[in-house]
């Protein structure tokens, strides 16, 4: 297999008929960015599927209690929430496949896109954020960037092992152009603006 | 200004009062206007082909005959692509590259070079659907593209608009290819003459009398396929429109 | 500007008015197949010889539903994406930036994959090198079999197609699961993807219920989609759970993170990874990508280019394994160092695989893309396939009228079209070249380079075939005229015409 390593390599040097070509620098593109992002956002989750809940001054959980309409396990990964399964150091992935809701908190959402980003530290076992039938999410106003070019400046991606943006639910269209959530994924995601407490 | 007058084979052989079309407009403007009678074909059936060695002679005898004009005039943008483009089976004397950057398809040449402003004579009371050539639009870009982010602009419906009476057609698909594409449309029939039905269609749907092209090789396929079909479409080539045919 | 050529293909039961959600792979408007008849299936493959494309293209276009839903359906996602280009003032700018950015990877390749390597390797990710499809399937077993596994799960990967990996699993006893629905319909129907993003595409809903009555037990008079659909999820399902391994791609490789970044609509690539407690991950050296500011540029192009969806539903970044759980990268070459040596072919490298320029390719949304019979359909199959069999995939460079579309709309700005045109000389330089082109182009060139001989083969005679341009000439078989009119012959050529009206001023008559 070493082999094959100097093989491609030496291939690699040897076949590299183009002269080296410049690295173009990537702008932000953000000059437009609203101040405020979360209509924006909004806008773009919709567009990818995903539901905004309505925030409910008085109690604050109040809208991700009423999500949950379907009888099943509830996992939480947010102190906020009381779930009634508990994810534990030895809950194994495969164990959340009977999950109907499972809330999380986004590391962070992006504007552009509609986007969530979660990393194994807000899905404790990452198939949190896939098994489940349906997701309830937290998310702080506060941490939502304009675009992607902005996204990626974040730290998460040079800290996590697993991160993922999750832009709505599950879907496919793959008969006939039929949009259907739930293929393989989470059939629902519901988003609520909550500041961290 | 000497201006040499390319008629492309189609032209010469189907489409005779195109290429006299050409030839009167260009005088209206007080330009000498010559054809060289000598002259066959650009090359492009065999370049587009791959036979690009094939092709060597059939470049050369273009370049003698159009090498002593100022501009080369042809109502065919893929034959301007191939002369401008593609014509490298021979060597790159002085005389190619002459004629390479001097060669025009129509269009450009009256929106370009002449900048033409009125055609006081033309008057074409129809609905009129316009058709580009692929190569015309992508590669000659005499107009905006569909594919592209860019400020939209058509330099045939530039000139079309200062005819009197004319009304354009909408297209739903106006870039998509008819399926000429050369010597496809006969290596690649079954597919060319689909492609030239769904053109035929969508150019019934917009209610178009006429269909009008600077190039004649996409109509002579595009009114194949509409004969065959049966469909009430007429083909007129922007020459005569420009020059002044009513109908 | 809305498609309205295929409007009867609308659903009646929906309402054309309404607006509905149109992102992933969704149509903008609603699609339904009115008949069911039988699917035409792709070229047929005769060992080395030279495929047919039009042939099975005819047969495609032969069976009028199946054409006119992918016709609509492919033409629909050209739409979408145009509609989400108009939503970015910088589009051009991305796609000049992406363009550049591969162009600057691939020519510090050697650099960048080395680069990777050690990132990755310090964040606990075993890396291989791969430098073919057989040596890359014998890695990945080597890796099942020390596991154990049984069974893989796998999310949807072009480079696993191109290394005949399902069937090399299934001599070896490992049952592969594909979790890309449109795959999954695929991989049951014992058919290859016939499009890089929408691999189930040429299906009508019908020829859906029909594979999976006869696999996972569906009522086979049912072919609602949703239905469907939640068959397939129910069976799948259970084999998620039960896998020993999961399997993904990569789209994009970040070196300076040691990062590998899967795009799925569906989840699956992240159920494939994050399931079972072993993850390979196959990949193309030519994925790769410097860091994660070029990485904004490419997740901002790719589904708007694939589907005119903003991004896609998950797009998932591996950068090393989670607790407890194993992963390995395979990287392959497979033909790709030898492309970056050619010098009119080595930009097709900068693919990645949206397949925007399928959609938008007219002679692809006719013919389907099982008619290819290669890896690799439409346009970027043209310019790639032959790399990998000069002679089998010959004739495929000539499935185009070179119409530029796909350049235009590729979002890393790949010359397509005029590499499909340097193909053709190139095969014709090398005599991989049909004979009846090769005789007809040789007859014409000789023709057309005198004006004597020319002018004398073309009398005006009464068969108007006799006076059809030379190379349509040389045609026994009278292509032209099958569907089309053979335009009327005037009285007078042009020539004719000059010379008798403007001889006098005429100029250049030698002979």
């Amino acid at each position: 297999m070493s082999g094959s390593r100097e093989a491609i390599l030496g291939a690699i040097r040897k076949n590299h008929v183009q002269s080296e070509r410049a690295r173009p620098p990537v702008p932000l593109f953000d000059q437009a960015a609203p101040s405020d992002l979360r209509e924006m956002f909004q806008k773009s989750l919709e567009r990818m599927g995903g539901k905004m809940l309505t925030p409910d001054a008085v109690d604050p959980m109040a809208p991700v209690r009423q999500a949950i309409v379907k009888p099943g396990p509830v996992v939480s990964c947010v102190p906020e929430f009381q779930g009634d399964m508990q994810i534990t150091p030895q809950t194994k992935p495969t164990d959340i496949a009977p999950v109907e809701y499972a809330v999380l908190r986004a590391a962070f959402g992006v504007a552009e896109t509609g986007s969530l980003c979660f990393t194994e530290k807000q899905l404790h076992v990452n198939t949190t954020g896939f098994l489940p039938q349906h997701l309830v999410i937290l998310l702080d106003p506060a941490q939502i960037v304009y675009n992607l070019h902005n996204a990626y400046q974040r730290p998460e991606w040079t800290q996590a092992h697993y991160a993922v943006f999750q832009s709505g639910p599950s879907a496919t269209a793959d008969i006939e152009g039929v949009l259907v959530h739930g293929a393989q994924g989470v059939r629902s995601l519901s988003v609520l603006f909550h500041p961290v407490s | 200004m000497k201006v040499g007058l390319f008629v492309p084979c189609y032209v010469d052989m189907f489409h005779p009062e195109t290429g006299i079309a050409t030839l009167e407009l260009l005088e209206r403007f007080g330009l000498s206007v010559e054809y060289p009678v000598d002259q066959t074909c650009c090359g492009q059936p065999m370049t587009n082909t791959g036979c690009e060695r094939e092709a060597a002679k059939t470049e050369e005898l273009f370049v003698r005959n159009f090498e002593k004009y100022d501009y080369v005039v042809t109502p065919s943008g893929s034959c301007t692509n191939q002369v401008r483009n593609n014509m490298t089976a021979i060597d790159q004397t002085d005389a190619v590259k002459h004629v390479r950057s001097r060669t025009y398809e129509l269009v450009e040449f009256l929106h370009d070079v002449l900048k033409i402003d009125a055609f006081p004579w033309a008057e074409f009371p129809h609905r009129v659907a316009l058709h580009n050539n692929c190569n015309t639009l992508r590669n000659l870009r005499i107009a905006s593209m569909s594919e592209r982010r860019e400020e939209s602009f058509s330099k045939p419906k530039a000139l079309l608009k200062m005819v009197r009476g004319i009304e354009f057609a909408d297209l739903t698909r106006p870039d998509e290819c008819c399926g000429f594409g050369g010597t496809f449309s006969v290596f690649e029939e079954g597919v060319s003459a689909k492609m030239g039905q769904d053109k035929v269609t969508d150019q019934l749907k917009s209610g178009a009398e006429y269909v009008t092209s600077s190039d004649s090789s996409c109509m002579m396929h595009q009114e194949g396929c509409a004969r065959r079909m049966g469909a009430n479409l007429k083909y007129i080539h922007i020459a005569q429109i420009l020059n002044g045919a009513r109908a | 500007m809305t498609a309205e050529l295929h409007e009867e293909l609308t659903d009646p039961h929906a309402d054309p008015h309404a607006d509905q959600l149109d992102h992933g792979a969704a149509s903008s408007r609603p699609l339904k197949s009115r008949i069911s008849e039988p699917q035409p299936r792709g070229a047929k493959i005769r060992g080395n010889r030279p495929v047919d494309q039009s042939e099975a293209a005819n047969r495609f276009m032969a069976a009028t539903e199946h054409e006119a839903m992918h016709d609509a359906r492919l033409w629909d996602l050209r739409q979408k994406r145009d509609k989400e280009m108009h939503g970015i003032e910088e589009w051009e700018e991305l796609r000049n930036l992406a363009s550049g950015i591969k162009e600057h990877t691939l020519s510090k390749l050697d650099y960048y994959l080395e680069l990777f390597e050690k990132n990755a390797t310090a964040n606990g990710i075993k890396v291989h090198w791969a430098k073919d499809g057989a040596e890359h399937n014998a890695i990945v077993l080597e890796i099942l079999r020390s596991k154990g596994v049984e069974r893989l799960i796998k999310s949807k990967s072009m480079l696993t197609e191109e290394c005949g990996f399902r069937e090399f699993m299934a001599h070896n006893n490992v049952e592969v699961i594909e979790t890309d629905l449109g795959e999954r319909i695929q991989q049951l129907d014992d058919e290859a993807p016939s499009h890089v993003v929408v691999p189930a595409v040429h299906k009508l809903r019908t020829d859906v219920a029909s594979v999976f009555a006869k696999t996972i037990g569906s009522d086979p008079d049912n072919a609602d989609a949703h239905y469907l659909t939640e068959c397939q999820r129910e069976a799948t399902r259970p084999l998620i759970l039960s896998a020993q391994a999961g399997m993904t791609g990569g789209n994009f490789v970040v070196a300076e993170t040691g990062t590998f970044v899967v795009c799925t609509n569906e989840g699956n690539a992240d159920l494939s990874a994050n399931t079972p407690p072993l993850h390979i991950a196959s990949i193309g050296i030519e994925k790769l990508i410097p860091g994660l500011d070029d990485l904004a540029v490419f997740i901002r192009l790719l589904s708007r280019s694939a589907l005119g969806s903003p991004i896609t539903q998950y797009t998932s970044h591996f950068r090393g394994p989670r607790e407890g759980g194993e992963m390995h990268v395979v990287l392959v070459d497979n033909g790709r160092s030898e492309r970056l040596g050619m010098e009119k072919f080595w930009p097709g490298l900068k693919c990645i695989r949206c397949g925007a320029c399928m959609n938008t390719c007219p002679v692809f949304r006719r013919s389907g893309g099982l008619s290819y019979g290669a890896t690799y359909a439409g346009p970027i199959g043209l310019i790639i396939d032959p790399t990998f069999n000069v002679h089998k995939y010959r004739n495929l460079p000539y499935s185009s009228t070179m119409n530029g579309s796909c350049t235009n709309v590729c979002p890393v700005k790949i010359n397509i079209h005029e590499q499909i045109a340097d193909w053709r000389k190139t095969l014709a330089g090398d005599g991989e070249i049909s004979p009846v082109k090769k005789v007809m182009m040789k007859a014409a060139g000789e023709v057309l380079a005198s004006p004597v001989v020319y002018r004398a083969s073309l009398p005006l005679g009464r068969s108007a075939l006799r006076h059809l341009p030379h190379f349509m000439l040389y045609n026994k078989l009278n292509t032209w005229g099958r569907k089309r009119d053979i335009p009327e012959t005037p009285k007078q050529t042009f020539n004719e015409w000059y010379r008798k009206n403007r001889k006098q001023q005429g100029e250049g008559e030698k002979s």
